[in-house]
């Protein structure tokens, strides 16, 4: 039918350029219009949330920055009237507020226990990093005696497997290490943030097997092993984190003989690591509900044994799909660790809350500075890691697309 | 010539197929964990009668000797026992409980629905709300508003005036105190006959709507029931309903009703937290409804309010539901961060004082943590009967 196009009738053998959308809709204009001003309702609400704004936005400035009291040999200056934070206070109180009343030339020890701790932790949430089943090896087992030894002190197990090396090979200098080095500094000293990053690893560490161990359990075909955890799973996410704490440290030194009394700081260690434990495994147990049949069916098919078939295909795809839950039990878990000040733990809310009382300090701004400044370590913590998990899991969907 | 392939596949050893050996390992464990559980328990009792702790639960009915400053039902010194402590506690909890999911959840859908808002702005408030107040510990946010907030608020005497006549200071919020004179009752009454009308006509317009396809007039004669008939009644008996009002008399306030500081932080401080969490969970299910179901509604002819309710609303539901009754849950247990803030409810009352001052460890951690245990598996039972109704029905 060309014959149409030969009748020498206009037709149009190409588009035309489209035009552009009305100034209105385009640019920053059009964005205001549609985000800002998109309905009598959204405009009412814009101008609200602007005037809230601009109500509160000078006070905070001012209160925050411009007002504050940057440094201060004691409370005075703060104590004036019309000042705002009194972050002298805070710079003052910085290194209890750290560490506690651990004795002041050890720090050392506590800054390497915090930077071997920091490196594992980079290396294994590095998502390119190599080798991450040695890292895990080295969280899980060593770093934790390694930690042990630098906060605590030398064991007698260890100095006296030095005392014999000393012995054997002659050396004056590790006889003299194996006497003195690293002294015990009682747990009754440690506080402030290292003890609340303290109480997380922790937690942490015990938490990941013991959590697949108790989601493993959840689902054997055993049946006393199948009631014995989803019992203690329930009881204890049944329970608040206070109750497990009040119970480990009133209830477990009655339960062991009477010369083993756990140390104090080792009794909310043990309630905290339990209670993370639990919601660990329902986290796990969401990931192994995620793999599909068929990969337990092709694992026995190619006769590997339950242990195998779990450690080999079954673990490593349900760990990986639940990274982000993992992250976001971890997330909680750190908030959760300021609870053992219950016990008379100074962990580092602890720290701020009892100092803000000190009477070369007290006044009216010190409790508002010292829990915005508490509160934006929390932030920064929780806010970094709610990040990394939304992070991976990006990651993650990607390869499930593929 | 043998037929091989009707041979019995080889049996496996009786005692050492993998049948038995689990049986073995399972009588292990049981062994172990009885041997255990033994142990703890002799070793407990061994560790009670060298330090003269109680075994038994006589304390239970022993005078308490101490007082509660906020109790729901009466309790004195003198003559309430550690029982009598132990209801005023969970009482207190329950109501910290009750009123903050009211609170939590009227604020976490506010905020849920605004995240989701097409105004930027207001999107961004609620998202940095939601961030800063899920980021920092609950305990931080309960120690911001007692010890920052309330207690430094002025005396009686410079009380900060809030709208309705209630008044603010460091001892308290004071709010209007309503009193019922005689016949409030048949107010209520009538009150409660309306809304059970109400749900009779409501499910009998759905049945006559699945039927015939029309159903009743619901709106009117609802609103008539609930809200005309009791106002009716009201007015008729003369309106038997007048407000205490709290007066300053002296150095502190008369009259009204007093809220204690601890209860006003304990409440504000979990009501603000877990609305932050609803609010995810509110967002999370709008969003799960799918694009198609509001442009299918909207080809019906149905307006943006009529789709929400009808067509959004009842699927996100079903998303929302079972974790928001975790957060309940959540919200339930975290009350027994009172303590910090020392406000009476279980954990501070049972297991803090009368822990200390009967010595009864064993005893009383565990009736705490069986309460919070009972309420825990009975919402969850609930919870599974009310995910059985709504579960889809697929066809």
């Amino acid at each position: 039918m060309t014959d149409a196009i030969s009748t020498g009738a206009f037709v149009r053998r190409a588009f035309s350029e489209p035009l552009p959308p009305p100034p209105s809709e385009r640019g920053a204009l059009g964005w205001v219009r549609a985000n800002l001003f998109g309905g009598p309702l959204s405009a009412a609400l814009t101008i609200l949330s602007v005037a809230l704004l601009v109500w509160m936005t000078p006070g905070l400035v001012r209160w925050l920055l411009i007002d504050a009291v940057w440094s201060a040999p004691d409370g005075d200056a703060c104590r004036q009237a019309g000042t705002g934070a009194c972050w002298a206070y805070v710079r003052a109180k910085l290194l209890f507020f750290t560490y506690g009343s651990y004795p002041r030339d050890m720090l050392w020890r506590v800054d390497l226990t915090l930077l071997i701790g920091a490196a594992l932790a980079v290396w294994l949430l590095w998502p390119d990093a190599k080798r991450k089943g040695l890292g895990l090896v080295l969280f899980l087992v060593v770093y934790p005696y390694v930690g042990v030894m630098l906060l605590h002190g030398m064991g007698d197990v260890t100095r006296g497997l030095l005392a014999s090396v000393a012995r054997l090979t002659g050396s004056q200098s590790l006889a003299d290490m194996a006497a003195n080095a690293l002294p015990v500094v009682g747990t009754h000293l440690w506080g402030g943030i290292f003890v609340s990053l303290l109480v997380a690893t922790v937690g942490i560490v015990v938490s990941l097997p013991l959590g697949v161990a108790l989601a493993l359990g959840r689902q054997s075909k055993a049946p006393v092993v199948r009631f014995f955890c989803i019992v203690l799973i329930e009881v204890v996410r049944g329970v608040p984190l206070i109750t497990v704490l009040f119970m480990a440290n009133t209830m477990l030194p009655l339960f062991v003989p009477a010369n083993w009394t756990p140390d104090r700081l080792l009794r909310p260690l043990i309630g905290v690591a339990l209670f993370a434990s639990v919601y660990m495994a329902e986290v796990v147990r969401g990931g192994l509900a995620a793999v599909p049949r068929g990969q337990y069916e092709g694992a026995m098919a190619l006769g590997l044994s339950h242990w195998r078939m779990m450690r080999l295909i079954v673990l490593p795809q349900a760990l990986t799909v639940v990274i982000p839950g993992i992250v976001n039990s971890f997330i909680a878990l750190f908030k959760d660790t300021t609870l053992v000040a219950i016990v008379g733990i100074f962990d580092f809310l602890r720290a701020v809350d009892t100092q803000r009382l000190d009477p070369t300090w007290t006044g009216p701004t010190i409790s508002t500075t010292g829990y915005v400044f508490a509160a934006a370590f929390y932030f920064v913590f929780c806010f970094g890691m709610s990040r990394y998990s939304l992070m991976m899991e990006r990651r993650l969907s990607y390869g499930r697309k593929h | 010539m043998t037929d091989r392939t009707g041979a019995e596949p080889p049996r496996a050893p009786l005692l050492t197929g993998p049948a038995a050996r689990s049986v073995a390992w399972q009588a292990l464990m049981l062994a172990a964990i009885v041997w255990l559980l033994w142990a703890a328990i002799d070793n407990a009792a061994r560790n009670m009668r060298a330090r003269g702790i109680p075994t038994d639960f006589d304390f239970w009915n022993r005078t308490a000797g101490f007082d509660i400053n906020k109790t729901l039902v009466p309790f004195s010194a003198a003559n309430s026992t550690y029982g009598d402590a132990f209801v005023v506690g969970l009482l207190n909890t329950l109501m910290v409980a009750v009123c903050g999911i009211v609170f939590a959840t009227v604020l976490g859908f506010i905020i849920g629905i605004a995240r989701l808002s097409k105004n930027w702005i207001v999107a961004s408030l609620a998202g940095g709300y939601v961030e800063i107040i899920r980021n920092t510990p609950l305990l931080l946010q309960l120690l911001f508003w007692y010890n920052a907030v309330l207690t430094p608020l002025p005396g009686p005497r410079q009380s900060i005036a809030l709208p309705g006549g209630a008044w603010v200071n460091n001892r308290g919020l004071f709010l209007p105190d309503p009193q019922f004179g005689p016949g409030s009752g048949y107010v209520l009454l009538t009150l409660v006959v309306g809304v059970v009308a109400t749900l009779v006509l409501r499910s009998v317009s759905r049945r006559k709507r699945l039927q015939t396809g029309r159903g009743l007039p619901v709106l009117w004669p609802s609103l008539t029931l609930v809200v005309g008939a009791p106002l009716a009644v009201f007015l008729m008996l003369g309106a038997p309903l007048t407000w205490s009002y709290p007066e300053l008399r002296g150095f502190n306030f008369a009259g009204g009703l007093r809220v204690f500081p601890e209860f006003v932080a304990l409440l504000l401080g979990l009501s603000l937290y877990t609305a932050a969490f609803i609010a995810e969970i509110v967002r999370a299910g709008i969003t799960a409804v799918s694009r198609g179901q509001t442009e299918a509604a909207s080809a019906l002819g149905l307006r943006p309010g009529l789709t929400m309710r009808l067509i959004v609303v009842p699927q996100a539901l079903r998303v929302i539901i079972p974790p928001l009754t975790n957060q309940y849950l959540n919200l339930t247990k975290n009350s027994s961060l009172a303590v910090f803030i020392g406000y009476p409810d279980l954990v501070q009352v049972f297991a803090g004082t009368v822990l200390n001052q009967t010595g009864a460890a064993v005893q009383v951690i565990s009736i705490t943590m069986a309460v919070y245990l009972v309420i825990s598996l009975v919402t969850s039972a609930l919870m599974n009967l009310y995910n059985r109704r709504i579960a889809l029905q697929e066809r």
